[in-house]
């Protein structure tokens, strides 16, 4: 019978759940790097047993950990235990160095600080990764300060494909209150040249040529908090999704607005429709119903906690515009926890499923597209992201 | 041989003791040992030091034989006492809490 394994990483662990087709019954393993922040672990779609984990710390800097059997073993790619290298030390897997060289890291460039001034890039750590379509030793990295890794030899090492940071509008580009983040990667199931990546607090940017050149699409967007609120760059995306049947129709959660895009981010539209509240951080997509579209409503950008403390997912069968609040198992007073940016995904099982982690370390799970929920775990750490694996 | 006591989250990157030795054929420097230490646990690779400039992580600490030697020259050769073993250099992180 088939199965999910669900990857939850926490301010202070990895968990991982796992349940056959049903999904009543869980086991739940963990913590695993016990006390390390992990922004994203993610299983290649082209082996599942091959899963990478972003663990990152403010005092000992980035790690890369990856596994080859399903998250029981884990190994640092590159600078594993046992190994006696006679030369210098490798421990390539964890160093991520903006490309500098006169050919391909050419125009150097600075972004724009909170004040307005230029800075430095200044790589922090990595928030997303992105295994490859149908490969599992290529993968891409999304990092704080924002630029965007790949990766060929199992996270062995990393090159970032400078056509993102370099295209032009790098200087414009500013961090949001949690720093300047690429948290965006979706790879395009059909065009397999195509890449999406969402930036906080610069926008959404597309490559049609495998990352090696990026325009901006942020046609559509409005935001208030940029002094051209139509400005080319300088948005705050909070995430974007797509069903793989249908991949030029997008759905962005922005800072403020829920936008839907049907030309790849050519053009954006507004769909929040009936939203109690269109701030949000996760935006979703149904396996097998691409007009059917999850959000979470949060109350705002000053009050990081669902409106009238009720913890509801917002589901339009329609592909925007139209919301239904999704209450049954959720609980629907005195809650006020928030749920970031990485932390939603969906099964591709029938009935699809639905799983969302929230900062008060709940993650909750729905076997039936949302129509009801229960709490897999409730007292993680605070989770920061939440991917699924559907296994055969 | 030296002796080099590292934080806890450290150890168990480098599923090590909680005293990890190296040994050393040139000068001891907290440069050489840093990079002893990291050809035998590669892991440990930008986890001390950056990995392009080498400069100390903000967080960390070095100190020898009771002595903060965290803003010494890195070529500084260290005390006979950490080139002997008799003590340990101590690689420690800042307190975490509040």
């Amino acid at each position: 019978m088939s199965g999910v394994r669900v990857l939850v990483g926490t301010k202070k662990g990895a968990f991982i759940l796992t349940a056959d087709g049903k999904r009543d019954k869980w086991e739940v393993t963990g913590p695993h790097f016990a006390g390390w922040e992990i922004y994203h672990l993610k299983g290649s779609p082209a082996d599942p047993n091959r899963i990478y984990a972003s663990q990152t710390s403010g005092w000992f800097g980035q790690i890369i950990q990856r596994s080859s059997d399903g998250g029981k073993t884990w190994e640092t790619p590159g600078g594993g235990p046992g190994k006696t290298p006679d030369g210098m030390p490798t421990g390539e897997s964890n160093k991520f160095v903006y490309d500098t060289s006169a050919e391909t890291g050419k125009p150097l460039t600075t972004h724009q600080w909170y004040d307005g001034t230029q800075h430095n890039w200044e790589f922090k750590r990595v928030w997303h990764l992105e295994p490859s379509l149908d490969n599992p030793d290529v993968a891409y990295a999304g990092v704080e300060d924002a630029a965007l890794f790949k990766t060929t030899d199992g996270g062995t090492t990393w090159k970032e494909l400078s056509g993102l940071r370099g295209h032009g509008t790098g200087p414009q580009w500013q961090p949001g209150a949690g720093g300047m983040c690429l948290h965006t990667v979706v790879l395009d199931p059909v065009n397999r040249k195509r890449i999406f990546t969402a930036i906080s607090a610069a926008g959404a940017f597309r490559s049609d040529d495998e990352g090696k050149t990026w325009k901006p699409i942020n046609q559509g967007l409005l935001s208030g908090y940029i002094p051209d609120p139509k400005s080319e760059v300088g948005h705050c995306v909070h995430r974007i999704a797509l069903n793989k049947a249908r991949p030029n129709v997008l759905f962005m959660q922005k800072h403020w607005d829920v936008m839907r895009s049907d030309n790849a981010g050519d053009l954006w539209t507004e769909v929040s429709g009936n939203l109690p509240t269109d701030f949000g951080f996760v935006i979703d997509v149904h396996a097998h119903e691409p007009n059917t579209v999850y959000v979470v409503p949060i109350k705002s950008d000053s009050e990081h906690y669902p409106p009238e403390g009720k913890l509801r997912v917002y589901r339009s069968k329609t592909g925007g515009n139209e919301w239904e609040a999704l209450t049954k198992g959720l609980p629907q007073e005195n809650c006020y926890v928030n749920v970031l940016r990485d932390a939603m995904a969906v099964d591709s099982l029938d009935k699809c499923g639905v799983y969302f982690g929230t900062t008060g370390g709940q993650v909750y799970g729905s076997a039936d597209g949302g129509d009801s929920w229960a709490p897999i775990v409730r007292d993680l750490p605070a989770v920061l992201s939440v991917e699924v694996q559907t296994l055969p | 041989m030296i002796r080099v006591v590292l934080p806890h989250h450290l150890r168990t990157l480098a599923r090590a003791g909680s005293e990890i030795t190296l040994e050393i054929p040139g000068p001891v420097t907290m440069s050489s040992v840093l990079d002893a230490l990291e050809t035998k646990y590669p892991m440990l690779c930008g986890t001390i030091r950056d990995h392009v400039t080498q400069v100390r992580r903000p967080f960390l600490r070095f100190f020898v034989c009771s002595e903060d030697w965290s803003h010494e020259t890195p070529n500084k050769e260290l005390p006979d006492a950490i080139a002997s073993g008799a003590e340990p250099l101590l690689i420690v992180g800042a307190i975490a809490g509040g």
